[in-house]
Order: C-alpha cells, then sequence, then structure tokens
C-alpha cells in the first residue's frame, strides 16, 4: 500500500463511535457531522479538502472511515455515484466551498437523472461572510438546486444531526437522488450535544411504497387478458432491488421483456424472454415488440425520448400499465391507461401472485421471426478491430459477469448491444444525463463498492480524455480495475449523426489522441496497446490478470456506426440499418 | 386555462425559488406568484396561477408535490373559490375631472389613499375581471404607476360538483 492509501490496517475492527461520552456533552458541528455518517452506516466516502471544511477534515484524520481522494471534485462525484450504483448504498462526496461545490455540478446532475442516491457536503464560507462575494463564495444551494432532490445549508449547529439524517432519507428512499448539505465552516466549529436519535422534520415528504390494490388487480387482469404484452423495464427496479420480482412475473405470466439503458441486467439477457435493448439504438425485435403490443406494461421506466421515438405513434395500440414509485413520472410523456405509484419490489410481488400463465404462442412466435431476421450484429469478416467484437470479446472473457462502466456514445451503445448482463447493478453507465467522462471514475467507485468483482469500463477515447487524471486515483488505491478505449479518434457519435445528418461535414469532431499505453504507464497502470484484430482475446486476457489499473488501448476501426438507429422524431419501427442486420443473419 | 394553485409550503429559506425555478426549468408559465405567512409560523401558503391544458396542469401538481418543502397542493379548477387581487394605481386627476373621476372609484368600491395636485393613488381589490376592467377605466386619463399583488384565493364552503384536485407526494 503506498502512503495514504486506504485506511490503515490498524483502524479495523475499532468500534465506529468516535468519543464516547453523555449526550449533553458539547461536540463541534464537525464532529457531529463525522459522527451522524458513521451512525448512518458510512464506512467509506469520497471528497477533496479545502479551505472550509478544514474542520470537518480534521475529524476525519481519525475517523473509521475509508476515504477516496480523487484528482477532481467531478470525479469524486462520479465515484460516489458508482460507489452507489454498485452496492446500493449511499454514496457520500465532500467539496470545499465555492469551486468545489461547483465541480460537483455535473456529478449530482447526473446522479439526479438517473435517480442516484448521493449525499454530498459542502463547506460552505463564514456565515456572517455569505452574501459578500467572500474568497471561494459560491451560492451552493442555489446552484445545485436543480440538479438535486434536495438541498439545504446547515446555519445552526443544533439542526446539523438532523439535516445529516433528513439528508439520507431523502437521498435513499421513494425515487432516489442526490442531496447537498451546505456547511459553513463556522458551523463546523460550533458546539452543541448530539442526539442520534433526533426526529427528523419532513412534513412535505411523503413516502407512498404499497401501490394501491384495486389499480394492481386491474394490472394483473390486463396482463391475464393480453394477447401481445410486452414488459418495458426501467433503472427503477434495479434501485428496487426487484430483479428475482421481475423474473418471477416473466417467467408466470410468460411476458417478453425489453429494457432501457438503466434497465439492462434487471432481466438476464441470456433468457428467452429478454428482447434486450429498446429505443434509439435498441434492437430491432425489441422494437417491433413495442410497436405492435397491446399492453405495455412499464416499471420504474420514465418514457424518454431516447426510448420513445416519436410519441404519438409510440405503442399506439396498446394499453399501458405504468408501475413508478414517482408520481409525477407518470402521464408526463405516454398517457397511463393503468398507473400504479409505490414501489416496485412491492408491486410485482403482488402482481406475480394474481397473474396467470398463458402461452401466447403467436406472439412469441412473432417475436422469434424478428430475433431470427434481425439479429444483432456487425461485419465479423471484418480485418479491422470492430468495436463490437472487442466487447463481445469483453463479454465471453469475463463470463458475462463483471461490472461494466462506460462514458457516453458509440462506445456506450454497443456495450449496451453486444455484453450480454446477467443480474442487476451489473451495468453503471449515465443514462439521462450523458455524461462522458463518467466511466473511469464510475468504476473506481464501483470497486471501492465490490472489491473482488471484476469491474472494466469500456471507454470511448474522448470520454477517457475527460476524466482520465482519476487513473492516478486508481492506481494510489491500488485498485484492479480495467479500462478499455475504444479508440477511433473521433468524438464518434458525433461524428455518425455528422455523416447522417449534416453531410459528412465532420466539425470539430476529432482531437488528436495521445499514447495511452504510455499515459497509463506514467500514472502507474498498466498499459496495452492492440492495433491487430488477432491480439484483442490476448490482451484482454492480460489484462484481466492485472493486479494493477490496466488500460487497454484498442484501435478500433474510425468509423463504424452503431446500428440499427431510429432516427431523432422517428417513431420505433422506423429504424434505419435493418438491411445491414438482415445481411449478418 | 387559467388554474390557481394554492400551495401550502414549509416557511424556509430557499423554498420560492425552488418553486419558481421549478416552473422555469419545465417551462411552465406562471401568471402570478403570491406568497403569504399562514396561521402557522412554519407554513406559508403560495397561490399561483397557471395557465395550461390538463396535462400541464397534472405536472405542475405533480411537480409541485414533489418539492420536498411543499407540503400540499391544490388545484381551485371547477370549485367555488373567492378569489381576490389588490392593486395600487396612480392615474392623472386634473381638477376639472375630479368629480367624474371621483365618482368612477365610488363605483368600483376602490379607496383613494393619496392624492396630489396633478394626480391621484387608489387602492382596489377584487377579482381579477374587475381590476382589469378599473384599469381600462383608468387609462384615458394617463396611467402614471401601477402595483398588484396577484391573485389570492379560498374556496367556499360549499363544494360544487367539480370537487377539488388535491395533490400530494401520495397520488
Amino acid at each position: 500500500m503506498k502512503s495514504d492509501s486506504s485506511r490503515p490496517a490498524d483502524s479495523a475492527g475499532k468500534s465506529p463511535i468516535l468519543k464516547s461520552g453523555p449526550l449533553t456533552a458539547l461536540r463541534t458541528g464537525a464532529d457531529i457531522a463525522v459522527q451522524a455518517l458513521i451512525d448512518q452506516g458510512v464506512d467509506t466516502m469520497f471528497g477533496y479538502p479545502g479551505g472550509v471544511v478544514l474542520p470537518f477534515f480534521d475529524k476525519l484524520y481519525d475517523a473509521p472511515i475509508r476515504f477516496i481522494i480523487p484528482r477532481h471534485e467531478q470525479g469524486g462525484a462520479h465515484m460516489a455515484d458508482g460507489y452507489a450504483r454498485a452496492s446500493g448504498k449511499v454514496g457520500v462526496i465532500v467539496a470545499t466551498s465555492g469551486p468545489g461545490a461547483c465541480n460537483l455540478v455535473t456529478g449530482l446532475g447526473t446522479a439526479m437523472m438517473d435517480s442516484i442516491p448521493i449525499v454530498a457536503i459542502t463547506g460552505q464560507v463564514r456565515t456572517d461572510l455569505i452574501g459578500n462575494d467572500a474568497f471561494q463564495e459560491a451560492d451552493t444551494t442555489g446552484i445545485t438546486r436543480p440538479v438535486t432532490k434536495y438541498n439545504c445549508i446547515v446555519k445552526d449547529v443544533k439542526d446539523l444531526a438532523r439535516v445529516i439524517k433528513e439528508a439520507f432519507f431523502i437521498a435513499s428512499t421513494g425515487r432516489p437522488g442526490p442531496v447537498v448539505v451546505d456547511l459553513p465552516v463556522d458551523v463546523q466549529v460550533a458546539k452543541t450535544s448530539y442526539d442520534p436519535k433526533v426526529e427528523m422534520r419532513l412534513p412535505g415528504y411523503r413516502l407512498k411504497t404499497k401501490g394501491h390494490s384495486r389499480q394492481i388487480s386491474m394490472a394483473a387482469e390486463a396482463i391475464n387478458k393480453s394477447e401481445k404484452p410486452v414488459l418495458y423495464v426501467g433503472g427503477g427496479v434495479v434501485i428496487a432491488n426487484a430483479g428475482e420480482e421481475l423474473r418471477a412475473l416473466a417467467k408466470k405470466a410468460h411476458l417478453p421483456v425489453t429494457m432501457t439503458l438503466l434497465g439492462l441486467g434487471s432481466y438476464d439477457q441470456n433468457e428467452p424472454e429478454s428482447l434486450d435493448m429498446l429505443g434509439m439504438h435498441g434492437t430491432a425485435y425489441a422494437n417491433y415488440a413495442v410497436h405492435e403490443c397491446d399492453l405495455l406494461i412499464a416499471v420504474g421506466a420514465r418514457f424518454d425520448d431516447r426510448v420513445t421515438g416519436k410519441l404519438k405513434t409510440f405503442a399506439a395500440n396498446a394499453k399501458v400499465i405504468h408501475i413508478d414509485i414517482d408520481p409525477a413520472s407518470i402521464a408526463k410523456n405516454v398517457r397511463a391507461d393503468i398507473p400504479v405509484v409505490g414501489d416496485a419490489k412491492y408491486i410485482l410481488t403482488e402482481l406475480v401472485n394474481q397473474v396467470e400463465y398463458r402461452e401466447r404462442k403467436e406472439w412469441f412466435a412473432k417475436i422469434a421471426q424478428w430475433k431470427k431476421k434481425y439479429p444483432m450484429g456487425y461485419d465479423r469478416k471484418s480485418t479491422n478491430i470492430k468495436p463490437q467484437y472487442v466487447i463481445e470479446q469483453v463479454c465471453e472473457l469475463t463470463g458475462g459477469d463483471a461490472i461494466i462502466t462506460t462514458g457516453v456514445g458509440q462506445h456506450q451503445m454497443w456495450t449496451s448491444q453486444f455484453y450480454k448482463f446477467k443480474r442487476p447493478r451489473q451495468f453503471i453507465t449515465s443514462g439521462g444525463l450523458g455524461t462522458m467522462g463518467f466511466g473511469l471514475p464510475s468504476a473506481i467507485g464501483a470497486q471501492i463498492a465490490m472489491p473482488d468483482a471484476t469491474v472494466v469500463d469500456i471507454d470511448g477515447d474522448h470520454s477517457f480524455n475527460m476524466t482520465l487524471t482519476e487513473l492516478r486515483t486508481a492506481v494510489q488505491y491500488e485498485l484492479p480495475i480495467k479500462v478499455c478505449i475504444m479508440n477511433n479518434g473521433y468524438m464518434g457519435m458525433v461524428r455518425q449523426w455528422q455523416e447522417l445528418f449534416y453531410n459528412k461535414r465532420y466539425s470539430k469532431s476529432y482531437l488528436a489522441n495521445p499514447d495511452y499505453s504510455k499515459v497509463a504507464e506514467a500514472l502507474g497502470a498498466v498499459g496495452i496497446t492492440v492495433e491487430k484484430k488477432a491480439d484483442v482475446p490476448k490482451a484482454i486476457k492480460k489484462m484481466l490478470t492485472e493486479k494493477m489499473p490496466c488500460v487497454v488501448d484498442f484501435h478500433v476501426e474510425p468509423e463504424e456506426n452503431v446500428w440499427p438507429m431510429v432516427p431523432s422524431g422517428k417513431s420505433l419501427h422506423e429504424m434505419d440499418g435493418l438491411d445491414l442486420l438482415e445481411s449478418m443473419a | 386555462m387559467k388554474h390557481i394553485i394554492s400551495a401550502l409550503v414549509e416557511n424556509k429559506p430557499g423554498v420560492l425559488a425552488h418553486v419558481s425555478g421549478m416552473f422555469a426549468a419545465r417551462a411552465f408559465n406562471i401568471d402570478s406568484l403570491v406568497v403569504g405567512r399562514t396561521e402557522d409560523p412554519q407554513l406559508s401558503r403560495m397561490t399561483i396561477v397557471v395557465v395550461g391544458d390538463d396535462r400541464v396542469l397534472e405536472q405542475v401538481r405533480k411537480q409541485l408535490a414533489k418539492i420536498i418543502p411543499v407540503v400540499k397542493v391544490q388545484d381551485f379548477a371547477g370549485q367555488a373559490v373567492v378569489a381576490r387581487d389588490l392593486m395600487l394605481i396612480t392615474f392623472a386627476a386634473p381638477a376639472e375631472k375630479r368629480p367624474e373621476i371621483l365618482a368612477l372609484i365610488e363605483t368600483f368600491k376602490g379607496n383613494v389613499v393619496d392624492i396630489g395636485q396633478k394626480t391621484i393613488m387608489v387602492e382596489i381589490s377584487g377579482p381579477e375581471e374587475k381590476i382589469e376592467a378599473f384599469i381600462e377605466m383608468c387609462r384615458p386619463y394617463g396611467i402614471k404607476n401601477v402595483a398588484r399583488t396577484g391573485t389570492i384565493a379560498m374556496p367556499r364552503q360549499e363544494k360544487t360538483a367539480g370537487g377539488q384536485q388535491e395533490t400530494t407526494n401520495e397520488d
């Protein structure tokens, strides 16, 4: 272990109490904040110090918390996010005021769009300086309000313990999301007594987990009657840990299952019911099935424009059941005939009890035809390195069991198409906000949460460029993460759109890249360059045996496109690239 | 259609910014927004007049209810309500026209709250249409200044057939 790497060995096994004493003993705000975090079960945190969080960091010096220091606060926020997605726990990130808090914004927005529980603690200037444009002052609550589920500034140390408790509760319940607690430096040094049993005061926060029983019965009845149903599953099922219940429903009622990008992993893609992903770059068989179904059962999905295409024709002949914990998600984009508000785990369990098996021979035969006619594919005979080939190889050589993270763009779509996910929390990707640079730091967070798992960041060259400084973080903490760069020199998805919609005018979508294996080595990681197709499996195998972070730079076909594709604003069945898939069948 | 939304919110800093920010971010149009304390010092009431179709209003209600310091949301559409707006208006009032101006104010049950050599300030309250009508009547004299509170509203005792639509996080 390097000097300041993880938690010192001697602190393991210690009682997670900083100080003992009567409840009335006066403790500083910083002390209370750290104790309140420990009392919330926090044993791992991410963060970067700075002027006005020094009292808080001083308390961390001997706290029984594993602390990961990123190279940039954005990286830290994505690490907390990856940690939360992989483990299901709340990710915690700490940053200083001003630039520290501002650098969190992309990470918070990413977590907000994908409903990921994060608590961010930010330092703030002294309360008497707030509003005076003090050094490193920013209106953190103002700046982060639209990218958080909730935020607040604590101006009285007496409120601190309660606010931290509320922050964790809000972040992790209902539709989860990020919460910011802004903590002025004088509040960190002010003293009060700490009451771990302090009561929350949230009169406006009511949770409904149990779905309405009559709505559930109606949904079950609709499922039992349906000839051509499709289960359309989103990230909500992953968040609700409802994978088993989903499987039970699909098996018992005999339902085909398609997943959104964030829903991938909620249903084993090796199972016959899986239609894989739907939407803009979904499979032809998923999109056709959704287009033709008579019943669409949406679970924890929000009818995003990348999923629906043209709203008017989306599942136009289907009755829609919409199960979601967020009432505002229901009927936002698509009417719901049977809305059910509540927790997916609870509602799916109820549904399983009420549905009956139905063969639906014709429907499944039709789906089988689509699968046969338009399987996912690419030019397998090409002598160039096709990115799809690399991803298939990664899938095969990891037994389909790795935790996969991605950046955003073509490589992300190919990963969603060619890695076959088996279980929830296996695929970590920025779906809603589409944050380039998410792959590497989220892989670090996932590896921290799951030390024994194989964690692979399948990245794009320009996504990787955005946060590659965090490779040093992975080296420092000796995390055996793997990075597979689909290096095509372009911002691939931008280039693809320019090819298709801007007459091949590749305006500003090319950047000169460094030699990534040398960059990796300079940062203390292992670097491998792959320029020949024949070397791909060997390189992946070597990568998988490395104990240190390993970066494999695959020089892939530069102008490969993602197919099929529903052009923006088109209906789901109007996919381009089908002839290509057909020719590969 | 115009809807009057009444939201009971926690009396905390940042709540108004949160609510108005949500309206801006989701491109909902606010006609007016009034905030005031209630009998409970912990709670404030926001009365928001919003224009939109049923689909938009459903989202407005749900998105409002989703904001954590928002405790309760009511939409008064289809319900008998008392809705009032208060206006202060200053307009030119030359000596020779004062008798007819005072008669006009009397007709509208307004109060003269300030009077100068050339102008007069009137306080007038009532439903929005009445306020609008009074502004039109004053226009020919030459309006100098208008300040309006925006609508506040409360349902009448007897509920009409339409009933009220209430939205909390539980809906």
